[in-house]
Parts: structure tokens; sequence; C-alpha cells
């Protein structure tokens, strides 16, 4: 379905500024060293894949950039500028949207109320200010329809959605709030084909309207489908960033996996890994 | 815009969508289990009490009651939905109350600065509270219970030094009675209305012609509009959604931006000032504060909000589930005086007016999250 071919990738010239850069980040859980030193940047109109293998420290990362996660060391700047996150609102406010590995939704809430959780737009001012509910209804449902899905009810309570359809509303949700920065940490992993494609689609039309798009995938075809540069960690550190076109698709894979060991087992299955 | 909205609307009327009636829809509101109480309670006392107590008289009789718990439901109900608890509210109740006392009768200043002071004491107390647990990350169940005590230890050794030696604080009455903020929070409302009315032969009067009802107490009027706030606060206001999703889920809350501890720690504060208020309101109509003013009545309120809808775990409830849950509960503490039950049979019935309410709860909140 989705082959590398399927996308204009966007020439991002390498004197363009980063809308957001993080220099040696390193993030320590008590004794825990999740990372170790990590420098990353997005630039406006490209798609930065985040790649690595399980507990590499991708979300451990992507927290750091999104205000959840204080850095131990490191600096965070944007625009040029240094930032200093102090919640998820802050990063928010400064055009960044996440959608988490755990997608951040409240079961017992409404489609529309977890759409616009924390951002509800309102009318009315003093003490009439209220939620604009019919407007926030609408957008909700207009914006899944986009990522193909149609609501039976914005009112449906998120619990009783199934995982695809909850991670999309999370999906549908940032991409509606990224103004610069859309982080997406595997967001298709329990998605269907056709959901699927329709995201990397969406993450492809929000990169020509200049958003810069972090993209965590296990999936390398995913990855090489929309990324314009591949990063990869390992145990907490990067093992370095590729331009596309730089890197085969067994070289990534290679990479993703640590080594050796995915060829051994690639072997085994007879090449269906 | 909008017509672009309308196939996506339209498509949502899927083939794969029962159609819903109503009383299904219903079921899925948190108030739905207190509205079916109070049927279920006026049916009961309808039958089996003396018609006295459906009377205006009777009626105001079991609703003053169910105002002052209900004040305490509603700030409760609204912490719960936030996914906290208050075990302290009866204990500031009788705090609040020595504060007001200690304002007005020792230090004799006037309503405008003695309930503004005693709210920010509350309120104060309140965002210690909030900090401790969020701070912490203790389960505020603890904490509250601590201050429980506290504050309720603090009450009889502050109204031993304020009265020189009793657990009892008189004259308040006195001291305020003049003041001109005092028909706000004492007394009844719309008294020459209820007296026109009785001209009129509208309403039950005595031998003289004044009225047997003389106004609408003041508390039932702060319980209605507090629950009114409340309600549109939490179905309309972004903060009300804020509530909901800090309870719901306080770390997916704060990822997608709620400041939730802002949230937590005002519904903390919202909730000592709903103590200060019912100890504003009930000490000016006794004329006197006590140590034992609002004992039991964290538990109460609890207990009404719960069989308001709320769930224990946070995140779901309504305030207007705590106004009928109090209303519940006004009605069978009074009703039963016009029975021929024992009043001992309360605790028997609240028990198990909680067990059902709980249960009840339990099987709305499956069937809103599709059993996950
Ligand atoms: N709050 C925390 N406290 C302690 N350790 C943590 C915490 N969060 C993450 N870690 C550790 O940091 C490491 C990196 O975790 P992280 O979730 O970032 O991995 P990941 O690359 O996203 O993995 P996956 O592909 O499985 O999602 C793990 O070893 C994890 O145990
Ligand atoms: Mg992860």
């Amino acid at each position: 379905m989705t082959q590398d071919t399927t996308f204009h990738h966007g020439d991002v010239s390498t004197d363009v500024r980063p809308i957001i850069e993080m220099t040696d980040i390193e993030k320590h859980f008590g004794n825990i060293i999740a990372l170790a030193g990590v420098s990353f940047d997005v630039r406006p109109g490209e798609c930065h894949c985040l790649l690595g293998d399980n507990g590499a420290g991708k979300s451990t990362f992507i927290k750091t950039m999104s205000g959840v996660h204080k850095p131990t060391h490191g600096t965070i700047t944007i625009d040029g500028k240094p930032m200093n996150f102090s919640s998820p609102r802050d990063a928010m406010e400064a055009g960044i949207a996440t959608v988490f590995q755990d997608l951040a939704m409240i079961p017992l809430m409404s489609v529309t109320r977890n759409f616009f959780m924390g951002r509800e737009p309102t009318i009315g001012r003093g003490p009439t200010k209220r939620m604009d509910v019919q407007k926030m209804n609408e957008t909700a449902v207009e914006e899944m329809r986009k990522m193909g899905i149609n609501l039976r009810g914005p009112d449906q309570a998120v619990g009783t959605l199934s995982g695809g359809e909850r991670q999309t509303v999370a999906i549908a949700r940032a991409v509606y709030f990224g103004a610069r920065v859309l982080i997406l940490d595997e967001p298709t992993s329990a998605l269907g084909v056709r959901q699927t494609s329709n995201v990397l689609a969406t993450i492809d039309r929000v990169r020509k309207q200049g958003v810069g798009v972090v993209f965590i995938s296990h999936n390398v075809r995913h990855a090489l489908a929309v990324g314009d540069r591949f990063t990869v960690l390992n145990r907490g550190k990067t093992l370095g960033t590729a331009r596309r076109g730089e890197i085969t698709p067994e070289q990534l894979q290679d990479l993703m996996a640590g080594g050796q060991e995915l060829a051994q087992l690639e072997g085994s299955l007879e090449g269906t890994v | 815009m909008a017509e672009t909205i309308q196939p996506a609307i339209q498509a949502a009327k899927d083939e794969r969508l029962k159609k819903e009636g109503i009383g299904s829809r219903l079921m899925k509101r948190p108030e739905l289990g207190a509205i079916a109480g109070v049927i279920l309670v006026t049916t009961f006392f309808l039958i089996t009490a003396d018609g006295a107590m459906f009377t205006l008289s009777g009626i105001m009789n079991f609703m003053t009651p169910a105002a002052q718990l209900g004040i305490l439901a509603i700030g409760a109900a609204m912490l719960m939905i936030g996914g906290e608890f208050d075990l302290s509210i009866g204990s500031m109740v009788a705090f609040a109350g020595l504060i007001f006392g200690a304002c007005t009768v020792t230090l004799g200043l006037p309503l405008i600065l003695a309930i503004p002071l005693t709210l920010a004491v509350a309120a104060g107390i309140g965002a210690v509270n909030g900090t401790i647990v969020l701070k912490t990350g203790l389960p505020s169940f603890i904490v509250t219970l601590a201050f429980l005590f506290v504050l309720r230890g603090a009450s009889l050794v502050g109204l031993k030094i304020a009265s020189g030696g009793s657990t009892q604080l008189r004259g308040v009455r006195d001291a305020v009675e003049d003041d001109w903020l005092a028909p706000l929070f004492s007394g009844d409302a719309f008294g020459p209305i209820f007296a026109w009315l009785a001209q009129i032969g509208a309403i039950e009067t005595f031998k003289n012609g004044a009225p047997k009802v003389p106004g609408i107490p003041v508390e039932i009027l702060w319980f209605i509009f507090l629950a009114l706030v409340a309600t549109y606060v939490l179905l309309r206001t972004p903060q009300g959604n804020w509530i909901f999703a800090a309870g719901g889920d306080r770390n997916a809350a704060s990822n997608s931006g709620v400041p939730v501890r802002k949230v937590k720690i005002a519904l903390f504060m919202l909730t000592a000032m709903c103590g200060a208020l019912v100890a504003i309101i009930t000490v000016m109509d006794s004329g006197s504060t006590d140590a034992r003013r609002g004992f039991m009545k964290e538990f109460e309120a609890i207990i009404a909000a719960v069989i308001g809808g709320c769930l224990l775990t946070g995140g779901y409830g309504s305030a207007i589930g705590a106004f009928f849950g109090a209303i519940i509960f006004g009605m069978v503490t009074i009703g039963l005086t016009y029975t021929d039950f024992d009043q001992d049979w309360f605790q028997i019935f609240l028990g198990g007016m909680l067990l059902i309410a709980v249960l009840f709860n339990n099987y709305i909140r499956k069937r809103v999250t599709g059993e996950r």
C-alpha cells in the first residue's frame, strides 16, 4: 500500500533554521539513565523520523520536547531562543502538539471533550464565557472524518471506541493543534491499512504546510515512506542521523535493531521480517 | 463549514448504530440514580408518612437540613469528580464557625469583613490540604483524614480560648442582627411575597393570619444557586472540562495541557469554602457556635455525592446528582419523624441507599465505558 514513492519529499535545505533544536539532552530517572546526550532538531516542512529499539529512549526524548519531562542536562531552543518548558501547556503554546504513545485520552469523557481537553474554544465574555459546544462537536466530527473515521456521535465516550479509533482521535487532535511541530509517537501501531495510509498522507500534508513533524515508528516502510531524515537512538544515545537517500532500508533496519541479531533472525524466517 | 459538516454527521448515523431509546440515553446521565432515588423516597413517604410532610411547611422542614448538607455535597461532588476527597469538611464547618464567631463576637467585626475573612481562612486551609496531596502524591483520603482531627481539635482549643473555657461561643446573633448583610446569610427570603400569599389565602396561615412559612430559608436559595452554578461550570466551561479530565486521568490530562495542579487545589479551596458557608449560615441561624458543629458531615456529604452519581475513582459525576442526593438525605432524616418508624432506622436506610447507589453507579460506568 504505501510505497516509498507515494509522497513527494520536500527537499529541506540544511540552511533553514530549525524550529526546535535539542542539544545534548540527558534525562535521568533516579539512577536510571534514560537519555545520555541526544541532539535532535526539526526544521519547518520536514518529517524527521526517530527510530530505535524498545527502551531506546524515544518516548522519553519526545516527552522532554513536549514539556512532560524536564531534561536533566541539555538545552532546548525554539527559533534560536532558549526555552524552558515547565509543563506540557507551555510546549503547546509554543505550537508543539504530541500524540503520546499512551494517547493521553480519558475513557470516561466524550470524544469532543477529549479532543479539546486543555484547549477548549469559548464564546461569550466575562461570566458568560463558555465552551463553544457546537463548534467543538462539529470540529471533532470533521477532523475525525478527514482521518477516515466516521464517528457515531461526538458525545460517545472514548472508552467505548476501538483501539484504532482512539488512536485516531489522538492523531486528529494533534494535527488540529500542531501549529508548528507535530510529534507522533508510534501513531500507527493500532491502525488499519486505510487509516495508516491516511496518517502518512496527513504527515505529508502538514509537512507541506511548513509544520515540522517528528515521527516515531518501528516500521521501516512507514518511516521510509514519509521521512526526510532519520535519527536512530540506541540505549539512550544517538547512533547517527541519515538523510533520505543516504541510507538503504536494510541498513536502516539493522541500525534500528541494534545490529546483527535481526540478520540472523531474518535468515531463520527466510526473509519474511 | 456547515455544509461540509453535514455529510459527516449524516454518515455518523450509520448502520452500526442501534436506535437508542430515550431510556437508555438517560441511563448514561450520572444523576439518573439520584432522581430515581428521590422518586422512590417520595413515594415511600407519600404512602407511610403523615400528610403534613408534603405541605409547604413540611417541605421547608426537610429542605432546610437538605440544603445545609447539600452545599457541602456540591463541593464534595466537584472535588470527587476532580479525583480527590476531602474528609475534613465536617470539621471545617466547626473550625470556620469558630473563626466566624471570633470575628463577629470577640473582634466585633461587621459581616462585610467577617464573612470574607472566614471564607479566606477556609480557602487557605483547603489550599494547604491540596498542596500537601499534590506535592507528596499521597491519597487525599489520608491527608484530609489528618485534617479531620486537626481542625476538630483546633476548634475545641480555639473555642476554649475565645469563650474563656467553654466549648461554645454565644452572642453571634446579637453581634450581627442589625448588620445590613445579615439577610443574605440568615433568616427567610421573600417574606413580603409569602405574607401577601397568606393574605390572599394561597398558603396556610396561623390563627393570627401570619403565614406558617414566613419565607424561603436562605440556605435553600444558596443550595439551589450553587447547584446551578456548579452544573453550568461542569457542563459548559473549559474549567469544567478540566475538572473531569483531572479526575479521569491525571497524567493524560496534564499531558494534554490541563493545569491539573491548579484545578485540584482550586477544588480543595472551593470545598473548604462550602464548609465555611454552611458554618456562617448555621452559626448565624443558631446564634452560637460549638465544637460539634458539622460532626460526621464529611461522610454524609460524600454519600450524597455518591448517591448523586459520583464515582469514587473520579472523573465522573454531577452536581445536580449531589443536589438530589442531599434532598434524599433531608427527606429521610426528617421524613421518619412523620412516620411510625423509629428514628434509628435512619442509619440503616442510609447504608442501604449508599450500597445501592454504588452498585448502580458501577453498572453505569461499565455501560458508559463499554466495559473496558
Ligand atoms: N518515568 C520513568 N522512570 C524510570 N525509568 C523510565 C521512566 N520512563 C522511561 N524509563 C526508562 O527509560 C528507558 C527508555 O524508555 P522509553 O519509553 O523512552 O523507550 P522507547 O524508546 O519509547 O521504547 P518503545 O519503543 O518500547 O516505546 C526505558 O528503559 C525505561 O525503563
Ligand atoms: Mg515509546
